[in-house]
C-alpha cells in the first residue's frame, strides 16, 4: 500500500503543478536604470578615492585640433529594445568633439612617478549597460577594485571583455537588472568591451594601481588630486588617435597645470 | 490508487491539455504558420501529403498491432500458430511501401527542383552576412547595384518588396549560422567561405521574424531579425528614408 | 568450459576481469548511472524551457558561474544540451546496447565461453570510463563544458574553450573503447560458434549485434579522424576546417584552405551510421523477446536477417540527409534523398515481421514483454516522423526545429531504451540469478511511456509551428509566444518522466538480494544462454553445447512442451 500511496501522492502533486499555469517570468530587478529618449551621455569618472597622500594636484584639458569629423550614427532598430529608450538619433562616440574645441573621452593618467602601493578601494565601479550602450564609455578602474557590470536594458547583452594583459571574459547577461562583478589584476591600458549582440557598443576601462587619473567630459578637463609633490609623466589615451605623453613637475601643494591636443590625423 | 488507475488519471489530464492546444484555448494555434512566399504552397502541399500517408499508415500499424494484442492475448486452451514466415506476405508488405516511397520521391524531387532550380527573373539583389549575433543585410543603393559604393546596410531589418523575386547572396564572417524564415518555408544555412544563394518571392505583406537555425554560440537564440514585406513603393521610400538617415 | 582460468581475488573477479559477463555488468552500471545523469541534464533544459529565465535557487550552489543567482545563463543552456546529447548517445545508449548486451550475449548464446580476446575485452571497459571522465571533466574547467551541440559543427566547434578539448579527446576515448569491442565481437561470431550454430540458426540479438559491430568498425575510425582534425584546428593552428578570411569576434583569423562542410561530412559519416548502431541491436532484442512471450516462431527469420544487412548497409549512403539545408550541391539533396526513402524499406519490412510473430500468437504481458512491444510501436513513429524529413523540401523547413528533437527521441528513446529495458528485464534473471519484481516492472513501464509521449510528442507540433531546436528563449521572438504553455506542461511531465525512474532503480536493487531466486530459464526460452545457470558460472557451460535448430522453435506442434531449445537432442 505504501508504495501506492507514494505515486498517488506524486500523482496529485504533478496534476497540480502541470494544471496550474506558470507564472509570468520574474526579473531579478533592482530598478532599472530607464533613460528613455536621451542620447548616451558620458559621465565624469573621477579618479579613484585615496586617502590624500599629497596636496597637490594636477589639471588640464585637451584640445582637438582641426575639423571634428562626421559623428556615426547608430542604427538603433537593429534591436526594438534599443530603439524604444531613445526619441531621437544616437551616435557612437569613438570621436566627440565639445562645443568649446575639446575632446571627450580621454583616459589621462599618471604613467611614470608614482611611488608607494595603493591597495584599491572596496567599492565597485559601475558599467552599466542602458539604452544600449555602455555607460560610461572610457573609465578607470584600479587593480583588484571591483566592477560590477549591470545590465539595465530587457534585452541580451554579452560582456565582451578583451585585455591582453588580465584575463579576458566574455559572459551573458539577458535578463534586466542582472550584475556581474569582476576584477582585474594587472594594471592595463585600455580593456576593450564589446557586446556581440549589439554590435556598436564599445567601452574602455583604463586598469591602474593608483588612483591618479581622470576622464575628460563635456568641458574637456581633467582634474588628478592628492598627489605628493615630484615628477611625473602623464599619458593621455584617446581611442582613435592614440596616446600623448607629457612630463609634469607638481609642488608640494596647490596644482600644475598640463595640455594635450590631438589632431585628426 | 494503482499504478494503473493513476496512469488513466494522467492520460485524461494530458488528452485534456492536448485539446486546449488543439482548440486554441491560448487564442493562436500552434501548427504551420500562414505560408507567405511563393514556395509556401508548394512546401505545404507536400508536408500533408505526407502527413496523409504516415497517419493513415500509423492508424493501420498501430491498430493492427493493439487489435492483435487483445485478439491474441493468452488464453487457456489458447496454443500459437507454429509458422515460420511467407514469402507472398513479405512481398506484399514490401511492395506496396515501396510504390508509396517512390511516389514521395518523385513529388519531394519536383519541389526540390523549384527551390533549386533556376529562379525566375530577378528583381532584386540582397547581400545578408551573419555574424556572431546579428544579421548585416545590403541593399543597394541608387544605382541599383548591389557591391557598390552607395550601398546600404541595415542591421537585423529586412525589407521585401512584395511580388518581387529577390536573390539573396548568403555570407558569413565567423561561425555557421542560418537564415530561416518560418513563414517563407525557408532555410539556408550561412556557412563562412561559400556564398550561398537563394532566392525567395514574398506573397503577402506584413510582418514576420527571421531566426537563426543554426547553433552559433551564446546569442544564436537573439539573432532575431526583422522582416518587412511592404509594396514596392513602400520599399524604396522606406530605402530612401534610410539611406538619408545615415548618410 | 573454462577457457582462461577461474580468477581469484575480488580485484580479479569484479574489476580488472576478463570474463564478458562481468565486464557486460560494468558497463551496465556506468551506463545506468550515466543515463540517469543525462535525464538530470534534460531536467535543467526542461527548466528553461519550460520557465524562461526564471531562478532555480539550488543551482546556485552546484553551478555558480553557469547558474548566478539561480538564473541559467546563455552560455550554460548552451553546454547543457551539448552535453546531455553526448552522455546520453556516447555514455548511455550505444555502451549499454552494445558494450552491455554485446558482451553479455555474444559468447553465451553462441556456446561459447568466452569472448575471442577477453583481455582486449577488459581494455575496451577501461578505456570507457577514463574517456567518460574526461568528457565530464569539461564541467569542471574554466569556461565550463563543450558547448557546441553534440554535432560539434565548426568554426564554432574550433572557437570554445577547454571543455570543448575535453570533449574531443574523451570521445576519442570512448570511441576507441567501441572500436576494441567491435573487433571481439565479429571474431567470436565468426570463430567461436558452437557445432551446429550455423549463421541462419543464430538467434536475431546475435545477428544485430555482429552486423553492429561491423558498422562499428567501419564508421567510428572516420569520426575518430575528424576529432583529431579538428583537435588539430582547434589547437595547432590547422586548417581543415577553417577558409581564409574568417573574422571572429573582431579577430581576423590567419586559416585559410579549410572547407567549412568537410566536417560536416565526416561527422555525419559516423553519425548516421551510429543512429543504426543505436537502433539495431534493440531491434534484435525485441526479436528475441516477442517470440518468446508470444510462444511463436519469429516470422520471417531470413527477411529479418536481409532487412538488418539492408539497414546497415544503406545506412551509410545517406548521411548528408542531415545538411539538405548546408548549401551543398542540390544534386546531392536529390541522391540522398533517394537513399533516404530507400532505407525506410527494411525498417517496414522489419516492423511487419514483429507484427506477423504477434499475429496468432498466445500473447502474455509480462515486463519484458511491454517494453518489447512499446520499442515496436514507438519505433513506427519515429521512423514515419522519419519521412517528413527525408522530403528534403519539407525538411529545409522542419531541420533544426524540434520536429527533429522530437524524432530523434521517439527512436533513441521509444525505440533504444525500451528497447535496453526490455534486454535488462529480460536478462536481469540471468544475470544475477533473481527475478525483478512484476508489478514494480509494470508501474515502471505505465509511467514511463505515458511520460515519455506527453513530453516528446508536443515537440512535432512545436516543431511545425517553427519553433527552432537549441534556443536559450523562445520568448525572443513575435511567432514563438503561444509556445509557452505547451512547453511548460512538458517540462512537468519531464520531471515526472525522470521521477518515474526511482522504481527502475529500486526494483533493480531491492531485487538484487530480495528477488525471488530464478533458476536456468523462467522464461521457458529457447536460446542457448537458458540452458544454462542463473547466473551462468565461469566459462558459460559445464560442457560445449551441440545446436540442432533453429532458436525460435515454440508450439512445435506434437510436442509436450511449448519451447524447444536449441541443444536439446530430442
Amino acid at each position: 500500500m505504501g508504495r501506492q500511496r507514494l505515486l498517488s501522492m506524486l500523482a496529485v502533486i504533478a496534476v497540480a503543478i502541470g494544471c496550474g499555469s506558470g507564472t509570468p517570468q520574474d526579473a531579478q530587478a533592482t530598478g532599472p536604470d530607464e533613460r528613455a529618449g536621451e542620447p548616451i551621455v558620458i559621465a565624469q569618472a573621477t579618479g579613484g578615492d585615496s586617502a590624500p597622500e599629497g596636496g597637490a594636484s594636477v589639471t588640464g584639458s585637451v584640445r582637438f585640433e582641426g575639423t571634428p569629423p562626421e559623428r556615426e550614427r547608430i542604427r538603433m532598430s537593429a534591436d526594438p529594445v534599443c530603439e524604444q529608450k531613445h526619441q531621437s538619433a544616437v551616435y557612437k562616440e569613438n570621436v566627440v568633439v565639445n562645443d568649446n574645441g575639446t575632446l571627450r573621452n580621454v583616459f589621462v593618467y599618471v604613467k611614470e612617478g608614482v611611488q608607494g602601493s595603493h591597495p584599491a578601494p572596496s567599492e565597485p565601479v559601475v558599467l552599466d549597460q542602458s539604452g544600449c550602450g555602455y555607460t560610461p564609455h572610457v573609465f578607470g578602474v584600479r587593480v583588484n577594485q571591483p566592477l560590477e557590470i549591470r545590465n539595465s536594458d530587457a534585452t541580451l547583452h554579452n560582456v565582451n571583455a578583451k585585455p591582453s594583459g588580465n584575463r579576458p571574459f566574455n559572459l551573458a547577461q539577458p535578463v534586466l537588472g542582472m550584475k556581474t562583478t569582476k576584477t582585474f589584476t594587472e594594471p592595463e591600458i585600455m580593456v576593450p568591451f564589446k557586446c556581440n549582440v549589439h554590435p556598436w557598443m564599445s567601452a574602455y576601462a583604463g586598469v591602474v594601481a593608483h588612483p591618479f587619473f581622470g576622464v575628460t567630459g563635456e568641458d574637456g578637463a581633467f582634474t588628478i588630486s592628492g598627489l605628493p609633490a615630484g615628477d611625473y609623466v602623464l599619458e593621455a589615451w584617446h581611442e582613435e588617435y592614440g596616446t600623448k605623453t607629457q612630463p609634469v613637475s607638481v609642488p608640494a601643494s596647490g596644482s600644475a597645470s598640463v595640455e594635450f591636443a590631438f589632431s585628426a590625423n | 490508487m494503482t499504478a494503473l488507475q493513476f496512469a488513466l488519471g494522467a492520460a485524461v489530464w494530458l488528452i485534456g491539455q492536448t485539446a486546449a492546444w488543439a482548440f486554441g484555448g491560448s487564442g493562436a494555434k500552434i501548427w504551420l504558420p500562414e505560408g507567405s512566399s511563393s514556395v509556401a504552397p508548394e512546401i505545404d502541399r507536400l508536408f500533408y501529403i505526407v502527413l496523409i500517408i504516415t497517419g493513415v499508415v500509423f492508424v493501420l500499424v498501430q491498430g493492427t498491432l493493439i487489435a492483435f494484442l487483445i485478439l491474441y492475448r493468452r488464453r487457456p486452451g489458447r496454443k500459437a500458430t507454429y509458422i515460420h514466415g511467407s514469402h507472398l506476405v513479405e512481398i506484399i508488405w514490401t511492395v506496396i511501401p515501396a510504390v508509396i516511397l517512390v511516389f514521395l520521391t518523385v513529388t519531394s524531387q519536383r519541389v526540390w527542383a523549384v527551390i533549386h532550380g533556376t529562379p525566375p527573373t530577378i528583381d532584386l539583389e540582397l547581400e545578408v552576412t551573419a555574424e556572431q549575433f546579428a544579421w548585416n543585410i545590403r541593399y543597394p543603393g541608387p544605382d541599383g547595384k548591389l557591391g557598390s559604393e552607395d550601398d546600404l546596410t541595415t542591421i537585423n531589418q529586412m525589407h521585401l518588396p512584395l511580388g518581387k523575386v529577390v536573390m539573396i547572396r548568403l555570407i558569413s564572417k565567423d561561425v555557421i549560422h542560418s537564415f530561416f524564415v518560418p513563414q517563407f518555408r525557408v532555410k539556408r544555412d550561412a556557412v563562412p567561405g561559400i556564398t550561398s544563394r537563394l532566392w525567395v518571392q514574398a506573397t503577402r505583406p506584413g510582418t514576420s521574424d527571421i531566426a537563426c537555425a543554426e547553433l552559433c554560440g551564446l546569442g544564436h537564440y537573439r539573432m532575431r531579425g526583422f522582416l518587412t514585406v511592404e509594396t514596392p513603393e513602400e520599399f524604396q521610400a522606406w530605402l530612401a528614408k534610410t539611406a538619408e538617415e545615415f548618410e | 568450459m573454462d577457457t582462461h582460468g577461474a580468477p581469484r581475488g575480488l580485484l580479479r573477479r569484479y574489476v580488472f576481469s576478463t570474463d564478458h559477463k562481468v565486464i557486460g555488468i560494468q558497463f551496465m552500471f556506468t551506463s545506468l548511472v550515466m543515463l540517469f545523469f543525462g535525464g538530470l541534464l534534460a531536467l535543467l533544459i526542461r527548466w528553461q524551457l519550460g520557465w524562461p529565465g526564471r531562478a532555480l535557487p539550488f543551482m546556485e550552489k552546484l553551478a555558480p558561474d553557469g547558474m548566478p543567482g539561480g538564473i541559467m545563463l546563455p552560455e550554460y543552456f548552451n553546454m547543457l544540451f551539448t552535453m546531455h546529447g553526448s552522455v546520453m548517445i556516447f555514455m548511455a545508449i550505444i555502451p549499454l546496447l552494445v558494450g552491455v548486451f554485446g558482451n553479455y550475449l555474444i559468447p553465451i548464446k553462441i556456446g561459447a565461453g568466452d569472448m575471442a580476446f577477453p583481455r582486449l575485452n577488459m581494455l575496451s571497459y577501461w578505456t570507457f570510463l577514463p574517456g567518460i571522465a574526461v568528457v565530464v571533466a569539461g564541467f569542471f574547467v574554466e569556461g565550463g563544458a563543450a558547448a557546441s551541440g553534440w554535432t560539434a559543427y565548426a568554426p564554432l566547434s574550433t572557437t570554445l574553450g577547454a571543455g570543448q578539448l575535453c570533449w574531443i579527446i574523451g570521445v576519442i576515448m570512448i570511441g576507441s573503447s567501441s572500436i576494441m569491442g567491435a573487433v571481439n565481437y565479429v571474431t567470436t561470431i565468426i570463430n567461436l560458434r558452437a557445432s551446429g550454430m550455423g549463421f541462419f540458426r543464430l538467434p536475431l540479438s546475435i545477428w544485430a549485434l555482429f552486423i553492429t559491430a561491423i558498422i562499428t568498425l567501419l564508421a567510428t575510425p572516420v569520426l575518430a579522424s575528424a576529432l583529431i582534425l579538428l583537435l588539430l584546428d582547434s589547437t595547432m593552428g590547422t586548417s581543415f576546417f577553417l577558409p581564409a578570411g574568417l573574422v571572429i569576434d573582431g579577430v581576423a583569423q590567419a586559416n585559410s584552405g579549410g572547407q567549412v562542410l568537410l566536417w560536416q561530412h565526416l561527422f555525419w559519416f559516423y553519425s548516421h551510421p551510429a543512429v543504426y548502431i543505436m537502433i539495431l541491436p534493440a531491434m534484435g532484442i525485441a526479436s528475441e523477446i516477442i517470440p518468446v512471450f508470444a510462444r511463436k516462431p519469429l516470422f520471417g527469420y531470413h527477411s529479418m536477417v536481409y532487412a538488418i544487412i539492408a539497414i546497415a548497409a544503406l545506412g551509410f549512403l545517406v548521411w548528408a540527409h542531415h545538411m539538405f539545408a548546408s548549401g551543398m550541391n542540390p544534386a546531392l539533396g536529390t541522391s540522398f534523398m533517394v537513399s533516404t526513402m530507400i532505407i525506410a524499406l527494411p525498417s517496414a519490412i522489419k516492423t511487419f515481421n514483429w507484427l506477423a510473430t504477434l499475429w496468432r500468437g498466445t500473447i502474455s504481458f509480462q515486463t519484458p514483454m511491454l517494453h518489447a512491444l512499446a520499442f515496436v510501436s514507438m519505433f513506427i513513429i519515429g521512423g514515419l516522423t522519419g519521412i517528413f524529413s527525408a522530403a528534403s523540401p519539407v525538411d529545409l523547413y522542419l531541420h533544426d526545429t524540434y520536429f527533429i528533437v522530437g524524432h530523434l527521441h521517439y527512436v533513441l528513446f521509444g525505440g533504444s531504451l525500451f528497447g535496453i529495458f526490455a534486454g535488462i528485464t529480460f536478462w536481469y534473471p540471468k544475470m544475477f540469478g533473481r527475478m525483478l519484481n512484476e508489478r514494480l516492472g509494470k508501474a515502471h513501464f505505465f509511467l514511463t511511456f505515458l511520460f515519455f509521449n506527453a513530453v516528446m510528442f508536443p515537440m512535432f507540433i512545436l516543431g511545425v509551428h517553427g519553433m527552432p531546436r537549441r534556443i536559450y528563449d523562445y520568448t525572443q521572438y513575435g511567432f514563438l509566444q503561444d509556445v509557452g504553455g505547451l512547453n511548460r506542461m512538458m517540462s512537468v511531465s519531464a520531471l515526472c518522466l525522470v521521477g518515474a525512474q526511482a522504481l527502475f532503480i529500486a526494483n533493480f536493487f531491492w531485487s538484487l538480494w530480495r528477488g525471488r531466486r530464478a533458476g536456468k530459464n523462467p522464461w521457458q526460452a529457447t536460446t542457448l544462454e537458458w540452458a544454462t545457470a542463473s547466473p551462468p558460472p565461469h566459462g558459460n557451460f559445464d560442457e560445449p553445447p551441440t545446436v540442432y535448430r533453429g532458436p525460435y522453435e515454440y508450439s512445435v506442434p506434437g510436442r509436450e512442451e511449448d519451447w524447444w531449445p536449441q541443444d536439446a537432442k530430442s
